[in-house]
C-alpha cells in the first residue's frame, strides 16, 4: 500500500524501508562527524598561536568538509532528496552551485579589502599583522 | 508498500505526471527552502566578509567558553556542542515521525512529533541562556584610557585584541559588527527553529485530530519534517562560521 501517495501525477512511490536502522545509523555518522569537528576545533583552541598559517588554514578547511559532509547526509537521508528522481534532485542542487562562487568571491574581496586597509591602497609595505596577546588564559577579571 | 521500480525509458516531460515525480506541496516546499538557504547563505558570507577585511576578530573559544551554573569554568565549544546534539536528536526524533506516518501508524507519529518539539524547545532554551549570558556579561574593557564593563551587544564588542592595562590584560572595543552578525544570524535561525516548533506543534494537534487519517496519507509530517530538517542544516553551518572556525 503506497498510503503516502497523494496525487495521480505521482507514478512511482520510492520505496520506503520498512525498518529504522538506516536512520539511526545517520545519526551516528552526524555525531561522529560532529566529535570529530569539535575535536579539531579544540585542537585549533589548544595549540593557538604555536600553528603555521598554514596548518591552521587547512584545519578550518577540514572542518568545513566535515560540515559539509553532513549536510549531505541530512538532505540525502533525513530529507530524503536521496530517494527522489534524478530531476527533482537537480532542480534544487544546481541552483545552489551558485554557492561556489558566491562564497569564494565575496571572501576574496574582504581578503582584499583588508590588504588594501593594510598598506594604504599599496602605497606602504603591510605592517607585520596585529595578534592579540598570544592567548594566556584569559579570566582577566577585574 | 509499492516498491515499483521507476522504468529507465519513463518520459517525464510528456504531461499528464510530475516531472519530479513529488506532490505539488513538496515541490514548494523544496522551493521554499532553497530560497532560505540563500538568505541564509548571503547572511553567513556577508559576515564572512566583514570577518575577513579586518586584522582582528573575536576569538570563538573566548566568547563562547561559558556552561550554565558551571560559573567562571573556561569550557570552549562545550555549550555549543550541547545545542548541536539535541539538534541533531530532534532531527531524529522528526525523521521517525515521517517514517512512522508512511507506516500510517498514528500513536507512533503523536510519540515522536511530542519529542520533536521537546528538542525545539530546548534548543530555544539554550539558545536564550547564551543570548542573556553574552549580553549581561562583564568584561573589562579599555576605552579611551579608562576601564569600562562591557557585556557583548549590537553596538558593543569587548573583544578586540588585549592589552596590559596597570598590570592586567584587558580587552579593547572590537568590530562591532560581530554582535550584529551574532545575534542577527542566530537571531534569524532561532526564530526559524521557533516557527518550526509552531508548525510541529500544529502537525501534533492535526495527528491528535485524526486529521491524516481522514486524508489517507501524512503528508503534511514530511513537509513539517523537511522544514524541521532545514532549520538543523542551517545550524550546522551557522555552527561552522560563529563557533567552530
Amino acid at each position: 500500500m503506497s498510503s503516502h501517495v497523494s496525487s495521480p501525477e505521482i507514478t512511482h512511490a520510492p520505496e520506503h524501508a520498512s525498518g529504522t536502522g538506516r536512520i539511526w545509523k545517520i545519526f551516528w555518522v552526524l555525531s561522529a562527524l560532529t566529535i570529530v569537528e569539535l575535536a579539531l576545533g579544540y585542537f585549533l583552541y589548544a595549540k593557538h598561536g604555536h600553528l603555521s598559517y598554514g596548518l591552521t588554514l587547512g584545519t578550518k578547511l577540514l572542518i568545513a568538509a566535515l560540515t559539509l559532509a553532513k549536510a549531505y547526509y541530512i538532505v540525502s537521508v533525513f530529507m530524503h532528496l536521496g530517494d527522489e528522481i534524478r530531476n527533482m534532485i537537480m532542480t534544487i542542487i544546481v541552483p545552489l552551485m551558485l554557492f561556489v562562487w558566491f562564497i569564494a568571491a565575496f571572501l576574496w574581496d574582504g581578503n582584499s579589502w583588508k590588504n588594501l586597509r593594510n598598506t594604504n591602497a599599496g602605497s606602504r609595505p603591510a605592517q607585520t599583522e596585529q595578534h592579540a596577546a598570544p592567548a594566556v588564559e584569559k579570566d582577566a577579571k577585574p | 508498500m509499492s516498491t515499483t521500480a521507476i522504468p529507465t525509458n519513463t518520459k517525464w516531460w510528456n504531461g499528464g505526471r510530475s516531472p519530479f515525480n513529488i506532490s505539488y506541496g513538496k515541490v514548494m516546499m523544496w522551493y521554499f527552502l532553497m530560497s532560505d538557504a540563500f538568505t541564509f547563505g548571503a547572511f553567513l558570507i556577508s559576515y564572512g566578509t566583514i570577518r575577513f577585511s579586518v586584522n582582528h576578530w573575536a576569538d570563538p573559544n573566548h566568547v563562547f567558553n561559558a556552561f550554565p551554573f558551571a560559573g567562571h569554568a573556561n569550557l570552549p565549544l562545550a555549550f555549543v556542542s550541547l545545542m548541536t546534539f539535541i539538534l541533531i536528536f530532534s532531527s531524529v526524533t522528526m525523521v521517525l515521525a515521517v517514517h512512522e506516518g508512511h507506516k500510517m501508524n498514528r500513536k507512533g507519529v503523536e510519540k515522536y512529533m511530542i519529542l520533536t518539539i521537546l528538542g525545539g524547545l530546548a534548543f530555544l532554551g539554550c539558545q536564550a541562556w547564551e543570548w542573556t549570558h553574552m549580553i549581561t556579561g562583564d568584561h573589562a574593557v579599555l576605552v579611551n584610557g579608562q576601564i569600562e564593563h562591557w557585556g557583548t551587544t549590537v553596538t558593543r564588542n569587548p573583544w578586540g585584541p588585549e592589552v596590559m592595562h596597570n598590570g592586567q590584560l584587558v580587552g579593547t572595543p572590537g568590530p562591532i559588527a560581530f554582535g550584529g552578525y551574532f545575534f542577527g544570524i542566530t537571531g534569524f535561525h532561532g526564530f526559524h527553529v521557533f516557527s518550526g516548533v509552531i508548525i510541529n506543534l500544529v502537525m501534533y494537534i492535526k495527528t491528535k485530530l485524526g486529521h491524516f487519517d481522514q486524508r489517507g496519507h501524512y503528508e503534511m509530517i514530511e513537509k513539517a519534517g523537511l522544514y524541521w530538517h532545514f532549520v538543523d542544516l542551517v545550524w550546522v553551518f551557522v555552527f561552522l562560521c560563529f563557533y567552530l572556525v
